[in-house]
């Protein structure tokens, strides 16, 4: 019992030495080289899909640069641009682009936000494991989704309801699913999601799902689907090929079910957020393929 | 410190008077702060009623990014969920509460009361969680269901939350029933059973009554549990089978969708407007479980 309790004390001491070298560790850089500037801190809030990515930048930023502190958390592409126009962070994470009704909010707020392009994104249609259709065109998407085809063996499958997922309507990846997808990109369709869709809170309720469920169809950003989900291969009509998403086939334009994410910074960047947002850009890419992205070209 | 004998007397006056004012101003303030709340939520979501036509309110669809905003959906959403919760919590609260107060041995009373107060303290999350790994699974698979995200689901956890309240409210009320009335039954000839069911039970009802309308009110306020384990989806419940789907409820809508609406926007109204028809209901809910109690005194027989 003694000595489990001082083995215990030891490890903490341990533990408190490294800490205060490593504290010590990194005063030491900014006393040579930018020696009064303080440490400043970049908030970085918005698009849920992003959140993996942007902490991922964050953290690899922070660890060369000891002198900048970043925060970064989701919550909704909707959620951090009107942080943004609020003035309570600095970057903006949005896997959709800014509406017209947000930018007149923020020109009222006496500034007009600057957008980046980030990394790409591709939303991968997922089925159950065990579900046997393979690939569908985005018409049908379209017409299983606003609920015109409610049954597995209209598409070729077992005899099964279609459970139809979905994320928020507060999420990025919603909007964009139902412009693209469901309205097959045509401005003046006014289909809908079916009232039966269920709305879940996160990512991880959809894949939840999806693994549990056989009846389950679900869509999500391409980093966020597991091994244990289906992807499905997805055509632009029935003469295109079916293609499932990868960097290949989302940077070269063929995969149907693409999109930009951006960063939204409140006016032009400067100091520590625009040497920031340059690096994202230019090195910071690599993470972007670590994280099931799809980098920029 | 004190001057002494002349100021003594005024000094105590002033000082009782300072500490009575005190705590009525503690007292009333609570009541000026639900005042402030009532007036806070009426103020940000009666405007709803100017933005929005009534013909959209109570239109059946739920789709605030277009600006669609039939509350009919949740509202029944909610009442579909709360109601079945208390339907499948009230034989299990009653239940419980009798074998606590009337059949329970005392060592297993005593292990048993503080087993009930351990269960009102799990958090609700914790509950959703189990809900959506543990018991949608299983209503996937063993029910035949589509999904296991259902109003059922929700019930059946909810059910589970209100039970604690029930249960204490209930055995208070068992315990309250006089002992001459359990001797007299008994000395008639009347059986444990009988004199539980005839005689305890009705003479204990509006205690039980109000332990329905307090689980009911703490069931149909619940958020984060049903946002896990309905499935959120904005359907009208109207169908016979609608129990075992997917539905939304009022308070998982606020919740889900409070964060990203711009401040002042017409979604923003709506959704004060649905915390006013959730504060409306609960009002009358607590209405009806004071009034329950104010019979039960009236009737002067019984405590």
């Amino acid at each position: 019992m003694r000595n489990k309790l001082a083995n215990l004390l030891f490890i903490l001491c341990i533990l408190g030495i490294s800490v205060a070298c490593r504290l010590a560790g990194s005063k030491a850089p900014g006393e040579g080289g930018q020696a009064d500037q303080p440490a400043q801190i970049i908030e970085n809030k918005g698009s849920d899909t992003l959140v993996n990515l942007a902490l991922a930048w964050a953290e690899r930023y922070m660890s060369l640069h000891p002198n900048v502190r970043i925060s970064v958390t989701g919550g909704g592409s909707g959620t951090g641009i009107a942080s943004m126009i609020n003035g309570t962070v600095d970057i903006a994470n949005a896997s959709r682009a800014m509406k017209k009704e947000e930018f007149e909010a923020a020109q009222a707020n006496g500034f007009s936000p600057k957008e980046f392009v980030v990394a790409r994104d591709a939303i991968a249609v997922v089925v159950h494991l065990s579900n046997p259709v393979n690939q569908l065109t985005l018409q049908q998407i379209s017409d299983i989704y606003t609920g015109k085809i409610s049954n597995w063996k209209e598409l070729g499958g077992e005899d099964r309801p279609i459970v139809l997922l979905s994320r928020e309507t507060n999420s990025g990846t919603h909007v964009f699913f139902l412009e693209n997808v469901i309205r097959l990109g045509q401005k003046d369709s006014n289909l809908l999601f079916a009232q039966d869709t269920l709305l879940l809170p996160s990512s991880e309720g959809i894949s939840a799902e999806v693994r549990l469920n056989p009846n389950a169809i679900g869509y999500d950003g391409l980093g966020y689907v597991t091994p244990d989900q289906k992807m499905l291969a997805v055509a632009k009509d029935e003469k295109s090929p079916f293609l499932f998403p990868s960097v290949e086939t989302v940077n070269n334009g063929s995969y149907p079910i693409s999109r930009d994410l951006y960063m939204y910074t409140a006016g032009e960047p400067s100091g520590q957020i625009k040497a920031y947002l340059d690096w994202i850009l230019g090195e910071g890419q690599v993470l972007v393929t670590e994280l099931g992205f799809v980098p920029l070209k | 410190m004190l001057d002494t004998k002349s100021t003594d007397q005024p000094y105590r006056k002033w000082v009782e008077f300072a500490i009575e004012s005190l705590i009525r101003v503690i007292g009333f303030s609570s009541i000026g702060f639900v005042f402030l709340i009532f007036l806070f939520l009426m103020r940000e979501g009666l405007t709803a009623l100017l933005d929005v036509s009534w013909g959209n309110l109570l239109g059946t669809r739920w789709y605030p990014i277009l600006d669609i905003y039939g509350v009919l959906p949740l509202l029944l959403g909610s009442i579909l969920v709360t109601l079945i919760a208390i339907l499948i919590a009230l034989p299990l609260g009653v239940g419980t509460a009798v074998f606590v107060r009337e059949v329970a041995p005392g060592w297993a009373r005593e292990i048993l009361k503080p087993m009930i107060e351990v269960m009102a303290g799990i958090p609700s999350v914790v509950l959703g969680f189990f809900g959506m790994t543990l018991l949608a699974p299983l209503f996937l698979k063993y029910l035949g269901l589509a999904t296991g995200l259902t109003a059922f689901t929700g019930s059946v956890i909810l059910a589970y939350m209100a039970l604690p309240t029930i249960i204490s409210v209930a055995e208070d009320a068992l315990d309250a029933v006089p002992k001459s009335y359990r001797d007299a039954s008994l000395a008639m000839g009347a059986t444990q059973w009988q004199t539980i069911w005839r005689v305890v039970i009705p003479a204990a009802r509006s205690g039980i009554l109000t332990a329905i309308m307090l689980g009911l009110g703490r069931a149909i306020g619940e958020t984060m549990l049903v946002m896990m384990v309905t499935g959120n989806a904005g359907r009208m419940p109207l169908t016979l089978d609608s129990l075992f789907r997917p539905i939304r409820t009022m308070t998982a809508t606020i919740a889900a969708e409070m964060g990203e609406v711009a401040q002042g926007s017409s979604h923003y109204h709506v959704l004060f407007a649905l915390g006013i028809i959730l504060f409306l209901v609960t009002f009358i809910i607590n209405l009806a479980a004071a009034s329950a109690i104010f019979r039960k005194r009236r009737r002067g027989g019984l405590r």
